[in-house]
């Protein structure tokens, strides 16, 4: 169906190609219709989509949706293009983007094959990895280092479910405990109830980042699982999706990306002035060099 | 509307580890179910106490059942449950405090205190409406009769109150069925809560709340025949009309 879909899109490319510019349909038409694109931004999402002390939404991931912003503006020829931010929250975003209150999600959502069925995603601009925080005193280099000690991971999320599950296939023998929230199991670690802390990477920097002692902590290299995150779009809309990737390839390119990934994740950011201190990873690195939008977490392996 | 409809989801295998969607909204109904029956229970039990207590002749006594109803009618449940989960692990003894806060089961206990006090309070309402709805003449007819003030509530005034009240304790039930979905906030599983981890994961969020919707609506005319046919049982003939739960809610 959807193969066949694709030909016939293809076969029809194929026919227009020599023609003049075709009639634009999907988020394109809107957009140009209306002269205003929407933002689904997030108020919490930090570095990558939030409200600073000026109650204005800002991020890493903003930034590079408004690099599309002026995509699309040159692309359909637009003198202004207006931009409004509409709120979502992970309730929210599907519904809104089925119908056609925002076109682009710009926040930290995860590229998988599951969510593919519903939604599109821009290449991936961010990789996190399920990793382990410790004190850099108890020396904890991988997850094998944790044999038989304490870990701690947040209740209902997939990191506590893998630490779970590697527990039983590597016989470790660690006791893991369930914080209610990323904050308790921080804690957890700088109390001392526990050795090490998994989650996703970034969110273990920012905790360590705004801690009292940031020094004190590592996170370890390793990394357990690996989660792609894009700006999101809505599906079977070849188009707009083609504008959107150019548009992020563009800024892969012509190495403004390091410039905007510096801004957040290596520099002081509103509204408290923490620098993250988030080095750039390799998968991000190699999903850089090779845009890519897959959903597959194996394609963006440690190479 | 640009959005892939697959009513197929609930068949498809989940990531939670729980087997398929279907599995996991099951056990969030399980945890509903528990959660409201256990705390309706409480609320009975606590709200036809603090009830009768209001309708007594002794002032100071129904001063206080009056201001426990105030205190837990008036705070937002949301509020209230915040309250119990964050804020009272707090303020009682340290070792108690983190006996408390490391329970795995710490949400369900936190939900069922929380919604069995703050429905209590309704019920507490409606008894003391029922009591208060009786002619002046039943107590005065008890005491004449030679009963204790107790006796007079337990023979005559209670049992005919507590027919009076069972279609607005019918609402209650059904809001605290509803209610129950609040706890999600303090992370308890519940159906609502199952509802949006399916949503989280599969991105197919129409399924997942027609799904939860359908499923409270079966469960709340479940309740809704279960009460009619506990209010027909009890019926004393000539007494009150039946068959009518009264439109509640709030």
């Amino acid at each position: 169906m959807k193969v066949a879909k694709l030909i016939a899109v293809l076969v029809g490319a194929g026919v227009i190609a020599g023609a003049a510019q075709a009639q634009q349909t999907g988020t394109l038409k809107k957009v140009k219709d209306t002269g205003t694109i929407t933002l689904g931004v997030r108020d919490s999402s930090i570095p990558f989509s939030y409200l600073d002390d000026k109650q204005s939404y800002q991020g890493y991931s903003i930034d590079l949706c408004m690099k599309i912003v002026s995509a699309v503006q040159k692309e359909l020829g637009l003198t202004s293009l207006n931009v409004r931010m509409n709120p979502v929250t992970s309730a929210t975003r599907i519904p809104l983007m089925a119908n056609g209150t925002v076109d682009l999600e710009c926040g930290s959502t995860t590229n998988n094959l599951e969510r593919q069925k519903q939604v599109a995603f821009a290449p991936t601009t961010f990789v996190t990895a399920n990793r382990l925080l410790a004190k850099k005193s108890s020396n904890i280099k991988s997850l094998a280092d944790m044999k038989g000690k304490t870990i701690v991971s947040t209740s209902g999320t997939s990191n506590l479910k893998q630490i779970t599950t590697l527990n039983g296939e590597q016989n470790l023998g660690m006791n893991i405990m369930a914080a209610k929230d990323h904050a308790e199991g921080f804690l957890m670690v700088e109390t001392g109830r526990a050795v090490a802390f998994a989650m996703d990477d970034i969110l273990l920097a920012s905790l360590a980042a705004s801690s009292k002692a940031p020094n004190d902590y590592t996170i370890t290299t390793e990394a357990l699982s690996v989660e792609p995150y894009g700006i999101m779009l809505r599906r079977d809309d070849p188009e707009f999706k083609k504008v959107v990737d150019a548009a992020i390839t563009n800024v892969f390119k012509s190495g403004d990306i390091t410039r905007i990934y510096n801004k957040w994740f290596m520099s002081a950011i509103p509204p408290k002035g923490v620098n993250l201190n988030v080095p750039m990873s390799a998968p991000l690195k190699a999903a850089i060099a090779k845009p890519t939008d897959s959903g597959d977490p194996t394609a963006y392996a440690a190479k | 509307m640009n959005y892939n409809w697959n009513w197929r989801i609930f068949w498809e295998a989940s990531p939670d580890g729980m087997g398929t969607y279907m599995d996991t909204l099951w056990s969030g109904l399980v945890w509903t179910l528990a959660t409201a029956l256990s705390a309706w229970i409480m609320a009975l039990v606590l709200g036809a106490i603090v009830g009768t207590i209001r309708t007594m002749p002794n002032r100071a006594a129904a001063r206080v059942a009056d201001g426990y109803i105030e205190l837990f009618r008036n705070i937002p449940l949301l509020v209230q449950m915040f309250l119990w989960y964050f804020v009272m692990p707090e303020l009682v003894p340290e070792a108690l405090g983190n006996w408390l806060k490391s329970r795995p089961d710490a949400a369900f206990v936190t939900a069922v205190i929380c919604l069995g006090f703050f429905t209590s309070s309704r019920v507490a309402v409606q008894v003391s409406a029922g009591i208060n709805a009786l002619p002046r003449g039943q107590k005065m007819a008890g005491t004449a009769l030679g009963l204790t003030l107790p006796q007079t509530y337990r023979h005559v005034l209670l049992p005919m109150a507590f027919r009076i009240v069972i279609p607005p304790l019918t609402s209650e039930f059904l809001n605290i069925i509803k209610n129950s979905a609040v706890a999600l906030t303090i992370g308890l599983m519940e159906l609502t809560a199952r509802a949006r981890s399916m949503q989280e994961f599969s991105f197919q969020v129409f399924e997942a709340f027609t799904a939860a919707t359908l499923i409270y609506i079966v469960v709340n005319v479940i309740v809704v025949n279960l009460m009619r046919f506990i209010e027909k049982r009890v019926a004393v003939p000539g007494f009150i009309t039946t068959g009518t739960a009264g439109a509640g809610g709030h």
